[in-house]
């Protein structure tokens, strides 16, 4: 837990160790070591993927669950979770599919996924913030709320036939082999990096994470904090939503099945503690990159699917075991 | 950064070599499927790998998501065009949601067919179905009737009345019923897929009709409750139960003479067909309406106007191989 000490640390005498040394010993140098890595030994293994337009596809894997993942980030920092997530951006493309249906365009489309997605993060917050119940239990709820819904309105049909200029959020180009999508996430860390790490904001999300009492005694709010969280979780998972429906041009309730979990999984790669406290946007990205670069590789050399899953989960936990281990011989 | 002009030089060397290589040589073909692990696609796989060796120069890239998503399937797609396969044989998760990535295949000279579950027409350039409706339906009724010589009277137990499969295979049985002199269908109902009142209808249909000597359950659900039915009546004998099944399912009934057989397509020769398909057309075999295009042992797939083809009669499985199928699917 050296990394809660870490913080206590950086906010009296602000740094007791030298700027250098402490990056080197960091967390994402860490993640630094294991991307190279990857990127190495796929570079090795597969003669296709140092490849620009490869390598652009292989962005997919990981931009949508990413943008979720900054959000997740700051919530699982202020000792909150969200797992409703992934029905969040079903019900929110259901909604999509809906506004497509009696007649609207993409302008509206986007305003109407992106509003889904803050109403269900009020929600979410609404019971967390104000009523004081435990996220866990309220997100799992929501969890199936959301994606019943869709279900209901769904059944086993599907929104098909979104317009042509919809597509673009999902499978356009910005310049060369630079998506959209890879763009927005690339904004969209820089702009959570400042959030977290250069606003008072961002340090009351760690105050609370580490004591909420001390923090609603020392004057932070805590209740409207959280209540924000929720609302930029909902808020991200309405744009990945946008984003999803747009590449895959269609809507089914089963949309998005599972992904709460990897971007849970990716907030935890990135050096998050689960318990709250502590984590940093660059280590979200760095695991953001890892895990689409190992499911691209492992594509590229057709593994089956079960043991990319083994992998990930021996990288996740490896990468949290090694570091504890070490620091533990080291005394 | 050493490492990494080392990285650059081996994959532009090994680039080369693969390019010439494949060149020369084999055909990639990728079998994409719903995910790993099911039974029916590795058999399917199978059936692949047959007519790889049939071919000859074909390697069969078996790949899949982990869970039966599109957003998976769709990642296994761009590692496919990445890889720059010759073709894609694929049975799709989500008939839309794949197209886009399809497309893009497309555009990038891969082949791409989908067989079993099929993709939006613009998303692939032919679509092999394991049946079509009318053999289908034929197929039930001859079932019931290759064993009731003198005719006599028989029932249908559907899933819901809503549901589309089944309601056009009903109405396709019915037409051909007339070529069955002395099959007499007294009655169709409904037991909703649910194997309770599936159950129940069964038992209705066995006290209803003294004379009942098949009932035809198009369903696997439906098969399964009516054999069951039939077998806690004991009328085992007296009733034949047939219709569409999977055989893990019904190999206690065929075992017990409920079930004397029964039909559904066979994994195997799906897996095959589609591998013979996409390795024609990668080969230049036009695919458009009214094309013929052949498939090995299974013939010949004819296209209709929406590009979609029938693969034969569905497989009928009994006593002589419901134990090789059992464990399969």
């Amino acid at each position: 837990m050296s990394d809660s000490t870490h913080h206590t640390a950086r906010l009296i005498p602000d740094r007791l160790t030298s700027p250098l040394a402490r990056a080197l010993r960091s967390w994402e140098a860490l993640l630094i070591v294991v991307a190279v890595a990857v990127f190495a030994i796929n570079s090795f293994a597969s003669p296709y993927f140092l490849n620009a337009w490869n390598l652009s596809d292989a962005t997919f894997n990981f931009t949508e669950k990413a943008m979720i993942a900054f959000a997740m980030a700051m919530l699982i920092i202020a000792g909150e979770i969200d797992l409703s997530v992934a029905s969040i951006i079903a019900l929110a493309s259901t909604a999509m599919g809906i506004a497509m249906t009696a007649g609207f365009d993409t302008p509206m489309l986007v305003a109407v996924g992106i509003g889904t997605g803050v109403l269900c993060g009020a929600l979410n917050g609404f019971f967390v913030a104000r009523l004081g119940l435990p996220s866990i239990v309220v997100t799992i709820g929501t969890m199936s709320l959301f994606r019943g819904i869709s279900t209901i309105v769904l059944g086993d049909e599907a929104f098909t036939g979104y317009p042509k200029s919809f597509a673009w959020f999902g499978q356009g180009y910005v310049w060369w082999v630079f998506s959209f999508e890879l763009v927005l996430f690339a904004v969209l860390a820089v702009g959570f990096y400042v959030l977290l790490h250069r606003t008072n904001f961002g340090r009351s999300v760690y105050a609370i994470g580490n004591n909420p009492t001390a923090a609603l005694f020392s004057g932070i709010r805590v209740g409207r904090v959280r209540f924000i969280l929720f609302l930029m979780t909902g808020l991200m998972s309405g744009i990945a939503a946008v984003c999803l429906t747009s590449r895959l041009g269609s809507t089914r309730p089963s949309i998005a099945t599972g992904m709460e979990l990897e971007v849970v999984t990716m907030v935890v790669l990135g050096g998050v503690n689960i318990l709250g406290g502590s984590g940093t946007i660059p280590g979200v990205v760095l695991a953001a990159i890892i895990m689409g670069l190992v499911t691209f590789g492992f594509g590229l050399l057709n593994v089956p699917g079960i043991v990319m899953s083994i992998f990930l989960g021996l990288l996740l936990i490896s990468v949290i075991a090694v570091p504890r281990l070490i620091r533990r011989w080291g005394k | 950064m050493s490492i990494l002009r080392k990285a650059l030089t081996t994959a532009a060397l090994a680039t080369a070599l693969i390019a010439t290589g494949a060149h020369a040589e084999t055909k990639r073909i990728a079998l994409v499927v719903k995910a790993l692990g099911i039974g029916f696609f590795e058999a399917a796989n199978k059936g692949a790998e047959e007519a790889a060796k049939e071919l000859g120069d074909v390697e069969i890239i078996y790949t899949g998501p982990t869970d039966t998503t599109a957003e998976g399937q769709i990642e296994v797609i761009n590692a496919l065009i990445a890889q720059g396969v010759d073709a894609i044989a694929i049975s799709a998760n989500d008939p839309d949601a794949v197209a886009p990535a399809l497309q893009k295949a497309m555009e990038r000279g891969i082949t791409v067919i989908s067989w079993d579950s099929g993709v939006a027409k613009e998303g692939r350039q032919m679509h092999l179905n394991p049946s079509s409706s009318a053999l289908i339906g034929n197929t039930i009724i001859k079932l019931a009737a290759d064993h009731m010589p003198e005719g006599g009277d028989v029932a249908i137990l559907s899933a819901t009345s809503t549901s589309t499969n089944q309601n056009i295979w009903i109405e396709e049985a019915t037409k051909v019923l007339p070529n069955y002199p002395g099959i007499n269908l007294v009655a169709t109902v409904y037991g909703d897929d649910l194997a309770d009142k599936s159950y129940r209808e069964a038992q209705g249909l066995i006290q209803t009709y003294p004379n009942l000597k098949a009932i035809i359950a198009p369903t696997t659900v439906g098969i399964l409750a009516a054999s069951q039915a039939v077998t806690d009546a004991g009328k085992i004998g007296a009733i034949n139960v047939t219709g569409l099944g999977l055989p893990s399912e019904m190999a206690g009934a065929v075992e017990s003479g409920a079930t004397i057989s029964f039909a559904i397509w066979n994994p195997i020769d799906l897996g095959y067909a589609a591998t013979m398909l996409a390795y024609n057309i990668s080969n230049g075999a036009k695919a458009e309406p009214g094309a013929s295009i052949p498939m090995g042992r299974m013939g010949a797939a004819t296209l209709d106007e929406n590009n979609e083809a029938a693969m034969s009669d569905p497989f009928t499985y009994d006593k002589s191989n419901i134990e090789e199928f059992k464990s399969i699917f």
